[in-house]
């Protein structure tokens, strides 16, 4: 009887423990950043690092919100096939360039500095990723999308203050500007790159 | 050809002068919006940029990569002279703002830094507790009075820049930079026109040489690299306008917004 209700008593403080868990996200960026640098720093092929990489990328970036941010207004316009068949391509040209863009450090040495919390949904990170004699040190803030405070994820990376989400939202527009908003071509480009 | 230039610059530099002109930092913000700033001559931009491309191929991105093997000690010298000499166009500006007291602290900087610094190769105002050192130039302080930026421009050589803040850089030439003035402008005995010239070079080098893997990486990784380079230089500009690096906490959150709402 005592051991039953012991046990009860641990079952429902854990579940009460698991309710109230919730990562924060500087220790989320923090830990995002040490397991990028241990498959960095490792000894496997650049294609394993990559593919690695892309498995992060999957756990902790929210590929689809960037996606369509970085859409624009032009998501607007779409259908559920067209938006279906975007989030595809612009998974895996994120991911491509993503891993490949990391894929060129070898030992990044990034630490957390400090955050600052923006709203119930979004704090910013601050990081540093340590100088080597080729680079200045660099100063890099996280997006951290925390709605889901048991699920962060990172939304926008900003880098000596220039977002990349905004970048590469006026990429996609300049290409849909060039092309009269015919959004067949934006996937033709992204179909492209992936495949290089 | 230049004179039908200069008219184009200047007109809609006019047409985006502001007659309520304001420094508030909001209205700071959405003027130099950057996907506000309109690409009038996207051919001829697009057309210069490869021109660039061609020449940065050709003649920085060689000299950048045996350049940023050099040691530390001596790369970070070359900066920091490069840096003491901008204090000459930056001084003006500090005053042009209104920031009286930035303006004396930057000539400390300057005083302290060409002398004890050996010509500004040592950053011993740092050393001494001095705030950090922030650049400003004539485009900003224009665009602090409540000038907006006109169009997008791709100047050859030089790369991206916006109708006001080419129109500002010419104040460089007119005795807007005491550097020009003691070197090109005037024959002062001490300073050749080389001087000048090789400074801008180096400038241009060590900038190449600082930015090399990003540049490589953004160029591989981009489906448009002038659509991105664009990006980028707008959003620093519109950044060291308003001297802040909090755009995260004041860029349009409205399409973030939107996506979580859906």
């Amino acid at each position: 009887m005592k051991i039953k209700f012991i046990i009860l008593i641990l079952l429902l403080s854990l579940l009460g423990f698991t309710k109230s868990y919730s990562i924060q996200p500087d220790v989320f960026v923090q830990s995002t950043v040490n397991k990028a640098s241990s498959v960095l720093s490792s000894e496997m092929s650049k294609e394993n690092k990559i593919s690695e990489l892309k498995l992060i990328a999957k756990e902790t970036v929210d590929i689809t919100g960037i996606g369509f941010y970085t859409l624009g207004s032009a998501r607007k316009n779409l259908n559920d096939e067209q938006k279906k068949k975007y989030a595809e391509l612009f998974e895996q040209y994120f991911l491509k360039s993503f891993s490949s863009r990391l894929a060129e450090y070898t030992n990044p040495e990034i630490s957390v500095e400090g955050k600052k919390v923006l709203s119930e949904k979004y704090t910013i990170v601050n990081s540093l990723l340590k100088g080597t004699n080729e680079r200045p040190e660099i100063k890099i803030d996280w997006r951290i999308y925390t709605k889901n405070p048991d699920n962060p994820l990172i939304r926008d990376l900003i880098i000596e203050g220039l977002s990349l989400a905004r970048t590469q939202k006026e990429e996609f527009q300049s290409i849909l500007n060039s092309n009269k908003g015919n959004i067949e071509v934006l996937f033709n480009t992204l179909r492209e790159f992936s495949k290089q | 050809m230049i004179k039908k230039v200069a008219i184009i610059l200047i007109t809609t530099l006019a047409l985006t002068v502001n007659v309520n002109a304001s420094s508030d930092g909001e209205l700071l913000l959405k003027k130099n919006e950057p996907s506000e700033v309109k690409d009038c001559f996207e051919g001829l931009n697009r057309a210069t940029f490869k021109f660039n491309q061609v020449l940065d191929g050709v003649i920085f991105k060689p000299v950048a990569s045996v350049y940023k093997k050099l040691p530390s000690p001596v790369k970070s010298g070359v900066s920091n002279s490069l840096d003491n000499l901008s204090n000459l166009v930056t001084i003006p500006n500090n005053l042009l703002q209104g920031d009286f007291m930035l303006a004396g602290l930057n000539t400390g900087r300057f005083l302290i830094n060409s002398t004890v610094g050996i010509l500004g190769l040592v950053d011993v105002a740092q050393h001494l507790g001095m705030s950090e050192y922030v650049k400003e130039d004539y485009g900003q302080s224009l665009a602090m009075a409540g000038v907006g930026p006109g169009c997008y421009i791709v100047l050859p050589v030089l790369g991206p820049s916006t109708a006001r803040d080419t129109v500002a850089s010419a104040t460089n030439f007119l005795g807007g930079d005491a550097w020009y003035n003691v070197t090109v402008k005037n024959d002062t005995h001490y300073f050749r026109d080389i001087d000048y010239y090789s400074s801008k070079v180096t400038a241009g080098v060590n900038f190449r040489a600082k930015n090399y893997d990003s540049i490589e990486n953004l160029e591989k990784n981009s489906i448009d690299f002038y659509a991105s380079v664009k990006s980028l230089y707008l959003q620093d500009r519109q950044q060291k306008i308003l001297n802040s690096k909090k755009i995260v906490n004041t860029q349009d959150d409205s399409d973030w917004e939107e996506i979580d709402n859906k």
